[in-house]
C-alpha cells in the first residue's frame, strides 16, 4: 500500500492552521488541512476578541467580506464585588476607523470563512478526519496516520489547539501545568441589534469588551468577559485551573451568577441563551512555550505552541495564531527552496517569529503570569476598590474623612497593608 | 434572563453522539484513592458523578475542553477527542 504525499499537512483548521494554509497555497505549495470538526471552526470557541491587524497582512480588507460581528471601541475593566462594581470606560474614536484595531468574533462562523478563503487559494480540506497520531522515522516526523489511512508529508504542522496531543506525541510538549491553564465557560445571549447598540451605547457596528475581575469568577484566579456582538453577547468566566480546583467551585455556577450579578443582569435582560460552550486557554505566556518550535518535518503554531498573551486588561492569542502560522509558512517555503525540511532548516520559523510581534510582544509581558498568580488580585482588589468608593459616596451623617484616612481603613479592613498594594503596584506596572 | 439547568444548557447544543464509542474512560481502580475527586465539580457540563462508589461520565455531553483530564491527580481520565465529525458541533463559537 502506497500512501499518499503532500508537500505539507496541517493539522487543525484555527486561526493558525488556516493562515499557515493560506499563505503557503497562495506561494504555490501544495497543502493538505485535516480537521476533525465537520467543518473548520466547529470545534472552535473563544471569547472572542481578535486583535486582526495581522490578518489584514494576510487578506487585505478581510472584513468587507468576513463575518466579523462589531470592531470594539469601548473597553472597560470592572471591578466587581458580591453587589457593587466599579468600572474603568475606555472609548477611542481611532478604534472605530478601517483598518480596525479588534473585532468580536464567532469561531464557528469566523474560522468557517477563513476555511472558505484558504480552499479559494488552492488548499484542500479534509474535514471530519481526526489525525490519530504522526508517522515518524527516527526523529523525523514523515506524516501523519488518520484511521487505517497514512498520509505523508515534508513538513507536518501541529495546528491543534491547547490540548495539542500531536505535539505531545511527536515529543516536543510535556503535560501542560495547572496554573498554566484555565477553563472558559461560555453562554452565546442573543438579543436584538437595537437593544444591544442602546444598553452599550454604541453607534453602527461599534462594539465594546468588559473585562471583569474578583467576584466575576468568585475570587477564583481569572475574570470573566462580556462582548457585544452584532445580535448577541458573548458572555463567559476563565478560571485557572490550579484555583479551580482548590476553590471546589463549579464553572456553570459561576456563570449562572455572573448573569444575575446587578452589573450584568441589566445588560442581558429578557436575552435568549442559544449556546453553551466550554474550551481550554493557555494562561503561562513565554514560559509554556517550549524551547524547541520544531523538529525534522515538524512545526508547532497557535496554541498547540502556547502563544497566548493576557496582560490583565487584554487577552490575546487569535493574533499570536496567525502571526505564528505566517512565520510557519514562511519558514516552509525558505526550506523548500533549499529543498531542506531538516530541524535546522526549519528552525528559521523561530528567527521569524522572534523578529515579529509575536515573540517580541511574549516577552514583553513575560513576567505577567508570575505577577498574576498573586491572590490578592482576584480576592482582595475588587472588594478594597468597592470598599472605599462605598465610602467616598455615602453620606450618612457619620463625620466624613479625607479619602487618605478612608483608604488606609479599607486597606486594614480587607486585611492588606499599604507595603502590599505598593508592592503590587509597582510589580504590576513593571509586568503588565 | 431566565436561568437554565446545565442539561437545559446543554440541550441547546448540537452533538453528533458516536453511540457505543466513548471517547472518556475512566479507570476506577485510580479513583479509590483520590481525594479531591475534582472531576465532580471542574466540568463546564458537570458530566461526572459518583454512584455506588464509582466515578461515571455522561461523555455524550462533553464540550471537549479536556478541563478534566488536566485536573486529574490519578491519570484515572483517559480522554481523547471524539472521532472525526463526531462530538460538540459549535454553531456559533
Amino acid at each position: 500500500m502506497s500512501a499518499d504525499k503532500y508537500e505539507v499537512i496541517i493539522i487543525g483548521g484555527g486561526p493558525s492552521g488556516l493562515a499557515a494554509a493560506y499563505k503557503l497555497a497562495q506561494a504555490g505549495v501544495e497543502v493538505v488541512l485535516v480537521e476533525r470538526g465537520d467543518y473548520c471552526g466547529s470545534k472552535n470557541l473563544s471569547g472572542g476578541v481578535f486583535y486582526t491587524r495581522v490578518l489584514d497582512q494576510l487578506i487585505p480588507g478581510f472584513w468587507e467580506e468576513a463575518p466579523v460581528e462589531r470592531y470594539i471601541t469601548n473597553y472597560v475593566t470592572t471591578l466587581m464585588d458580591k453587589e457593587d462594581y466599579f468600572n474603568l470606560d475606555y472609548k477611542g474614536q481611532a478604534l472605530s476607523k478601517a483598518p480596525y484595531n479588534a473585532f468580536s468574533v464567532l469561531r464557528a462562523k469566523f474560522d468557517r470563512w477563513l476555511a472558505e478563503k484558504a480552499e479559494d487559494a488552492g488548499v484542500m480540506l479534509a474535514n471530519g478526519i481526526k489525525v490519530e497520531k504522526v508517522l515518524k522515522e527516527g526523529n523525523k516526523v514523515t506524516g501523519i496516520v488518520a484511521g487505517d489511512e497514512e498520509m505523508l508529508a515534508d513538513v507536518v504542522i501541529a495546528a491543534d489547539g491547547i490540548n495539542s496531543f500531536i505535539a505531545q506525541e511527536a515529543g516536543l510538549r510535556g503535560p501542560i501545568k495547572l496554573e498554566h491553564l484555565a477553563v472558559g465557560a461560555k453562554a452565546l445571549i442573543e438579543l436584538p441589534r437595537e437593544t444591544i447598540e442602546e444598553r452599550f451605547r454604541l453607534t453602527g457596528n461599534e462594539g465594546t469588551a468588559y473585562a471583569m475581575l474578583g467576584e466575576a469568577s468568585h475570587g477564583v484566579a481569572g475574570g470573566a468577559f462580556l462582548y457585544t456582538n452584532l445580535d448577541s453577547l458573548s458572555i463567559g468566566v476563565v478560571l485557572r485551573l490550579d484555583d479551580l480546583v482548590k476553590a471546589g467551585v463549579k464553572p456553570a455556577e459561576v456563570l449562572d451568577d455572573l448573569l444575575e450579578h446587578p452589573m450584568v443582569a441589566p445588560l442581558v435582560k429578557d436575552g435568549k441563551m442559544v449556546e453553551y460552550g466550554a474550551h481550554l486557554t493557555a494562561e503561562g505566556g513565554l514560559h509554556m512555550v517550549p524551547q524547541q518550535l520544531v523538529a525534522d518535518g515538524f512545526i508547532m503554531v497557535g496554541d498547540a505552541a502556547g502563544f497566548t498573551i493576557n496582560s490583565g486588561l487584554v487577552i490575546r492569542g487569535m493574533d499570536l495564531a496567525v502571526g505564528s502560522g505566517i512565520a510557519a509558512a514562511e519558514a516552509i517555503i525558505e526550506a523548500k527552496e533549499k529543498n531542506d525540511f531538516s530541524a535546522a532548516s526549519l528552525n528559521s520559523y523561530k528567527r521569524r517569529l522572534d523578529e515579529s510581534f509575536v515573540m517580541k510582544d511574549l516577552k514583553t509581558y513575560a513576567k505577567a503570569p508570575i505577577f498574576m498568580e498573586n491572590d490578592r488580585l482576584y480576592k482582595s482588589y475588587s472588594k478594597l476598590a468597592n470598599d472605599i468608593f462605598g465610602k467616598v459616596y455615602n453620606h450618612d451623617l457619620t463625620p466624613k474623612e479625607l479619602l487618605l484616612k478612608t483608604a488606609l481603613k479599607a486597606l486594614k479592613e480587607n486585611n492588606l497593608s499599604i507595603f502590599d498594594l505598593a508592592r503590587d503596584g509597582f510589580k504590576g506596572v513593571r509586568a503588565l | 434572563m431566565i436561568k437554565l439547568s446545565i442539561p437545559e444548557k446543554l440541550a441547546l447544543n448540537k452533538f453528533e453522539v458516536n453511540e457505543g464509542n466513548p471517547h472518556i474512560i475512566i479507570d476506577n481502580t485510580k479513583c479509590q484513592s483520590c481525594q479531591p475527586k475534582s472531576c465532580l465539580t471542574v466540568c463546564p457540563a458537570e458530566l461526572y458523578s459518583e454512584q455506588n462508589g464509582e466515578i461515571i461520565v455522561e461523555w455524550a455531553g462533553c464540550l471537549e475542553c479536556g478541563t478534566c483530564r488536566a485536573v486529574c491527580p490519578q491519570g484515572a481520565i483517559s480522554w481523547e477527542y471524539p472521532a472525526g465529525g463526531f462530538g460538540i458541533i459549535y454553531r456559533q463559537g
